[in-house]
């Protein structure tokens, strides 16, 4: 048998003119929405130099202003409504930072809470998105569990310290439980509603191809999903950042939560300081991970962020 | 290299009293006997009912009695054998021009190493050669039904269900695309039942067209047309002839209309 493949619609990827009238344009030009890296030229080249040092500046100078602000006020030892004699400046804070950079606590502090955060993210996400996609699809697993997790939602995940700490043999499991459950409900929702926006023409072209349940869970619906569970894992992120603060000041060993409320009880404001500029530092950076993650898997979507 | 898509030759569909409806309204009551390897071509208003037909044969959808059949057999349990290409974007976005011809091969059972070959194969019968490695987006909506087609060949069907597949083309895209369908068809064999409310588009590609009445849809007329897909028939006499029988069918001809205007 002989294939007589018919000529191609444009070959190139400026297609000729004639190719043009007759409808089949070739791919579309890489524009801002649909082009990626792999077909367009060099990503700066329509960029300039100077834009680029106004986009800089633009996301510098609120910074800077913030200092300076804190500066004044501080060094000023302003006391108007608010006051601001007691409270530590920029330089004093800086020097508590630093010495805190050649204490090897202050590491340990950190590695604590961003364990816990990675276990109880990690957690939250695995059961969030398993428990989202059967909510989601199945009318059992939704009629079984939907009220529970509706009725859980609402509990601020922090009013579970006291119970965290009565039921889980050591403080560490319970901040991780504290975490995750904080976690999950942004993850299980978000999956939830991803798998009811899904568009039904993918899954119903994989069954008459002859696809089996796993092969369209595995391969369809969780990959179409991806947009709506990242998301909810933005969310989620933030969320878990919250509660395992609070949680490590009420109930932890180590950790910047408890670093931050130490110093509180030491009167160490300038410790303070630096615990929640730590975490803020820390939330940023996984909150930033997130992100990168999601544009990867994502990268198909006509305004994925370069 | 063997053609990657020979498939084993097309089946007999065969639908007896196959009574499909939703929420009790029915919407296809229809018997139809489609000879192996034919294209035949269900014809209707749009809203008719068609795409049920197919959606059914597909097993997308539960008919609520009779039988849909596939070489004597119940099409439920040859699901594979029916692949449908629609009229909608079917391509999964996130996989390349290539990828979502593989995905198509591993659902076959195609070895991983022989897909990739397999896949630009394919690609290159429905000349898109140099696009395996575009993503759906980067593509136009002709191409993109090329990409569909291709992926719906790697299975192999033995019989192709095409759901409006060309509906949202312009017409030149169309004309080049029902040219395409048929130089495959010609390789393949398959049976195949195409969907649409086109009469041109009818009379160019059947052996056969199955005007359907509406809903709920039921055979109004077979019309055979003799040496079928014949280079410049719709130029001819016959053509205009057949086309005015069938617009009156559906009840669009002038003298319909004129009967409206006059009532």
């Amino acid at each position: 048998m002989t294939t007589r493949p018919l000529p191609p619609p444009a070959r190139t990827t400026t297609p000729s003119p004639a190719a043009r009238s007759r409808g089949e344009t070739g791919p579309r030009p890489p524009t801002a929405a649909g082009g990626r890296r792999r077909i367009g030229g060099s990503r700066t080249s329509g960029r300039t130099l100077g834009t680029m040092a106004l986009k800089t500046a633009l996301s510098v100078a609120p910074l800077l202003a913030a200092l300076g602000l804190w500066e004044v006020l501080t060094a000023n030892e302003v006391v108007a409504w608010l006051s601001f004699d007691k409270l530590p400046g920029p330089a004093e804070v800086f020097s508590t930072f630093a010495g805190q950079l050649t204490n090897g606590t202050y590491y340990q502090d950190l590695l604590s809470s961003v364990r816990r955060i990675l276990l109880g993210f990690g957690l939250a996400t695995v059961a969030g998105v398993l428990i989202g996609m059967a909510v989601g699809r199945s009318r059992i697993a939704h009629a079984a569990l939907r009220p529970l997790i509706e009725v859980a939602r609402p509990i601020p995940a922090i009013a579970l310290v006291p119970l965290a700490i009565l039921v889980f043999p050591t403080g560490e499991q319970g901040i991780v439980f504290i975490t995750f459950f904080a976690a999950f409900f942004p993850v299980v929702v978000s999956t939830i509603h991803a798998m009811k926006s899904l568009p039904t023409v993918w899954e119903e072209a994989a069954l008459t191809m002859g696809a089996s349940r796993l092969s369209v869970l595995t391969h369809i619906v969780l990959p179409g999903a991806m947009p709506g569970i990242f998301s909810g894992l933005s969310v989620s992120m933030g969320v878990a950042w919250i509660c395992v603060i609070s949680a490590e000041m009420i109930s932890g060993q180590f950790g910047i939560g408890y670093y931050t409320w130490q110093s509180y009880g030491l009167l160490d404001y300038a410790g303070v300081v630096v615990g929640m500029l730590s975490i803020g530092a820390l939330g940023f950076g996984t909150a930033w991970l997130v992100e990168r993650i999601g544009n990867r898997v994502n990268h198909w979507l006509p305004r994925a962020a370069k | 290299m063997s053609a990657p898509s020979r498939t084993a030759g097309g089946a007999r569909v065969t639908l007896s009293d196959l009574r499909i409806a939703f929420h009790g309204v029915p919407a296809a009551d229809i018997d139809l006997d489609v000879p192996p390897g034919g294209i035949v071509v269900l014809l209707g208003p749009s809203g008719c009912g068609k795409s049920t037909i197919l959606r059914a044969l597909a097993g997308l959808l539960e008919p609520e009695s009779g039988t849909a059949e596939l070489d004597g057999e119940p099409v439920a349990e040859s699901r594979s054998q029916c692949a449908m290409v629609f009229q909608e974007d079917a391509l999964l976005p996130w996989r390349s021009a290539r990828r979502n011809v593989e995905f198509a091969l591993k659902l076959r059972g195609v070895a991983r190493a022989k897909r990739r070959g397999e896949a630009e194969e394919l690609l290159g019968q429905v000349g898109l050669h140099d696009f395996g490695d575009h993503m759906p987006g980067e593509l136009s909506g002709g191409m993109r039904q090329r990409v569909q087609l291709a992926r719906t060949l790697a299975t192999r069907p033995r019989v192709l269900l095409m759901d409006e597949p060309f509906g949202a083309l312009d017409a030149q895209t169309r004309s080049d695309m029902q040219q395409l369908l048929i130089t495959v068809w010609e390789q393949q064999r398959t049976t195949v039942l195409f969907v649409t409310h086109d009469v041109d588009e009818a009379l160019l590609l059947g052996d056969r067209i199955v005007v359907l009445t509406p809903r709920p849809a039921r055979v109004a007329r077979l019309i055979d047309i003799p040496d079928p897909r014949r280079p410049g028939a719709q130029f001819e006499p016959e053509f205009a002839r057949r086309r005015y029988e069938i617009l009156a069918l559906l009840g669009d001809s002038p003298d319909s209309a004129l009967a409206a205007s006059s009532a």
